[in-house]
């Protein structure tokens, strides 16, 4: 593992309004390591997300992605960021192939024809690269919006529980996916609301609450029952 | 050259879309068409009637129609949170400004072009003597309100009462180049060589560049928020 942390938060504090969402919050995620964090809706894991995602700005502390601090310089950040989120980020009316064209050329990118198709048929939608993306189901979308990262390859994927919705067909693919991602050296910070098969990439868990990390620890063997135990350990008393 | 062919790559987009969905243009001609019976009904068959108010209901056909598009330009970009991945997308955002614009002005002169036809059919008119400094008014003042009105509706696109604030925000700043839209549409209806409104060019000339420049410049802070 190197010693620099691909992503690294340091008392990062989140406040909308009165409300304080993140509160000295501290993670570092390392290359080629994924971590699973845990947490009650409204934890913060989503807002959490979103300021690695360069997308919102945090109150206080620092957040960076590969080095670049998100707040201050989130252009130089962005290139390394992947991003998962509810929405796919696809555009219904087109193609599979026409959106993967669409969001490469627009990173910057000049993907060939077969670069394209490629990348489609990585996520095992090459059958699908000419059918209009308002006939595709959640999973295909998902791994739509995963296409683009086997062309841009981001160094760090931020995933805001991205099982959800898919069938297990489509977990098991997902699954393999991370896991690559992962062994390419690429480091994985994940939300999710699962303790079961869909904590099995990560290397951490993480419980986020009352703003912070309440429990930071190796997944190990740790069965179902057990993060379950855990969880309910640490955010019973979260306010 | 990325810069091109990023701006280049959202107007592709944007068409592709609308020529998939119909959704915008199908409902602009027809609001259109319309607008055009509302017209006539008001005016009458009365020639001078018609002559003192053509340029005023010409550009009022524009705006209606312009308002209606341009608040729809960011529409797109809520499905699936579009709009998030956009700012994601490393480098300059003035591109997506500039393909938005470009697209919009396209779809915009369609538009302009078919009410142009109708209303020579729908008033009786002869046109064509007047058509190519028709063309450079409207063209020139088209500029300027979509310039400002795709700025204005990525501004507008995140909040709750978009539709109520976009008009209310843009019609305003708009006030000068309507003005002067309309007096150089009246001039050159009347027959007038355009060098008679020449000022008015030159206010829509300035007021393209003006608006265009700063919406280039000032996209990014629009659409990271």
């Amino acid at each position: 593992m190197s010693a620099d942390p691909l992503i690294r938060v340091a008392g990062l504090r989140k406040t909308f309004g009165n409300h304080r969402v993140l509160d000295g919050l501290d993670l570092e995620v390392h290359a080629g390591e994924a971590v699973a964090m845990l947490g009650a809706n409204g934890a913060g894991k989503t807002t959490l997300l979103k300021i690695l995602a360069t997308l919102v700005r945090p109150t206080r502390g620092t957040a960076a992605v590969a080095g670049h601090d998100c707040a201050r310089d989130p252009e130089a950040a962005r290139p390394h960021i992947g991003l998962v989120a509810h929405g796919a980020y696809v555009y219904e009316d087109l193609t599979a192939l026409e959106n993967l064209k669409f969001w490469t050329t627009l990173a910057g990118l000049s993907p060939t024809a077969s670069a394209l198709a490629g990348a489609l048929a990585s996520v095992e939608l090459e059958r699908a690269a000419d059918e209009r993306v308002r006939t595709f189901s959640a999973g295909m979308k998902r791994r739509l919006s995963l296409a683009r990262f086997v062309l841009a390859r981001p160094r760090v994927l931020l995933l805001d529980e991205p099982f959800s919705g898919l069938d297990q067909r489509a977990k098991k693919w997902l699954e393999e996916h991370l896991a690559s991602f992962k062994a390419g050296g690429g480091a994985i910070l994940m939300a999710t609301h699962s303790f079961g098969r869909e904590l099995a990439v990560a290397d951490r868990l993480v419980i986020l609450a009352g703003g912070a990390i309440a429990l930071d620890t190796p997944r190990g063997s740790l069965s179902p029952d057990d993060v379950q135990r855990l969880y309910v350990v640490h955010t019973e008393d979260a306010p | 050259m990325t810069f091109a062919r990023r701006a280049f790559i959202v107007v592709w987009k944007d068409l592709l879309v609308e020529r998939r969905s119909k959704e915008t243009f199908n409902a602009l001609f027809f609001f259109a068409l319309l607008l055009l019976f509302v017209f006539q009904f008001a005016v009458g068959p009365d020639r001078e009637r018609l002559a003192g108010t053509l340029p005023g209901l010409l550009w009022l056909g524009f705006i209606l129609t312009g308002l209606l598009g341009l608040g729809r330009t960011f529409v797109v970009e809520r499905e699936n949170d579009c709009w998030e991945a956009l700012r994601l997308a490393p480098g300059d955002k003035s591109a997506i400004y500039v393909g938005k614009l470009a697209g919009n002005l396209l779809l915009m002169f369609v538009v302009e072009a078919i009410l142009v036809v109708l209303f020579g059919i729908f008033f009786n008119l002869d046109l064509a003597g007047v058509l190519p400094a028709l063309v450079v008014v409207i063209g020139l003042g088209t500029v300027a309100f979509a310039a400002v009105g795709t700025l204005f509706a990525a501004m507008t696109s995140q909040v709750r009462a978009r539709e109520l604030l976009f008009p209310v925000l843009l019609l305003p700043v708009q006030a000068p180049v309507l003005l002067a839209t309309v007096k150089a549409t009246e001039a050159v209806l009347l027959g007038e060589p355009l060098g008679s409104v020449a000022h008015w060019l030159k206010l829509l000339g300035a007021a393209d560049v003006i608006f265009v420049v700063v919406g280039v410049l000032t996209f990014d802070f629009v659409l990271e928020g």
